[in-house]
């Protein structure tokens, strides 16, 4: 379908790119994207979405916006503070990009029917703050075959990857295989945290997505991209699907994966 | 000898185990994972695996934040 002049204007300078372009825009506003977590990763994912056009942005949050998070959940303003995260959320994308439909899940992720809901969005976006969500998520998305970018931070440091279950390619397991001893490392750590590390994180998984979504470039699986804040470096460290992994078997298979996968979306 | 941790080069102790590199490197042991040339090890596998010279180790933090 054409796209009407409104349309053109705001997406110009990124119609412009020939990776984009009319076709990409059409084909953008047509997937979905799930949010998991609407805090310091979740914040940029949701807005660069938004602003890039994706057609359904789902949001899964149980919290509320308090005063601490404001120094880097940007989605969420000071007027927010006590309103539900993906309430606050949703009332941003709707004034960034009125086009863009969005589900709120306000529950907490571990009640929520996790596989189930990962089957209904063409990406996810790990944007949780604990262990435990993030094995979830990994293994809900192994299992219903839904790729995903994973990002987790501490102080000046995060790290990201994007599993694909097309390709022979490493998950949360393979690189992490256990949880850490909770006396050692709480699930949900709250230490310091500088701002812009979970927003260039968040901004990237972002990037992840849309590639992922249009197929151009070149996604960053089985590599891990650690960031430091600090000293100002991104390395990359090269992983793959574990022979321990209790999901191996899920590692790698190809017949038809993406496109049964797909079928089942809307 | 001579071991590559993180991308840079570093001189350690002669065939540490894990357990005893980090404790080297004053590392708590519970609170990352240890890749050795491409391969993952976690905690329970620090005491029985013993490192060798131009070994590449990749040190990962979990982190849990958001």
């Amino acid at each position: 379908m054409p796209l009407g002049p409104e349309v053109k204007e705001r997406y110009q300078r990124q119609l412009l790119l020939p990776e984009i372009g009319e076709t990409g825009q059409s084909i953008l506003s047509q997937k979905s994207v799930l949010i998991i977590g609407i805090g310091g990763l979740g914040s940029p994912a949701a807005l660069y979405l938004a602003a890039a056009g994706i057609g359904c942005l789902g949001l899964v949050d149980g919290d509320r916006v308090e005063l601490s998070n404001l120094h880097r959940q940007i989605i969420h303003f000071t007027p927010d503070v006590g309103k539900k995260k993906v309430l606050s959320a949703k009332e941003k994308i709707n004034q960034l990009n009125p086009a863009v439909q969005v589900k709120v899940h306000p529950v907490d992720m571990q009640a929520a029917r996790l596989t189930e809901l990962t089957r209904e969005y063409h990406f996810i976006i790990d944007a949780t703050d604990s262990f435990s969500a993030k094995y979830m998520i990994s293994d809900a998305c192994v299992r219903s075959r839904t790729p995903f970018c994973h990002a987790g931070i501490t102080g000046f440091s995060g790290q990201m990857f994007t599993y694909l279950p097309d390709r022979a390619c490493g998950c949360f397991r393979c690189l992490f295989p256990q949880p850490p001893a909770a006396h050692i490392l709480p699930d949900r750590v709250a230490g310091g945290v500088f701002g812009s590390v979970p927003g260039t994180l968040g901004t990237l998984q972002a990037a992840e997505a849309i590639k992922y979504l249009l197929s151009f470039g070149e996604l960053l699986f089985n590599r891990l991209l650690v960031y430091d804040a600090k000293r100002m470096s991104f390395r990359f460290v090269v992983f793959g699907p574990s022979r321990r992994c209790p999901w191996r078997v899920f590692h790698g298979q190809t017949e038809g994966g993406r496109q049964a996968a797909d079928d089942e979306r809307h | 000898m001579q071991v590559t941790i993180n991308g840079e080069k570093k001189e350690i102790p002669d065939r540490p185990t894990v357990r005893e590199l980090l404790a080297f490197l004053e590392i708590e042991p519970e609170t990352v994972v240890v890749e050795r040339n491409r391969e993952i090890f976690s905690t329970a596998d620090f005491e029985a695996v013993r490192l060798q010279a131009d070994d590449v180790i990749e040190i990962l933090k979990f982190m849990g934040g958001g």
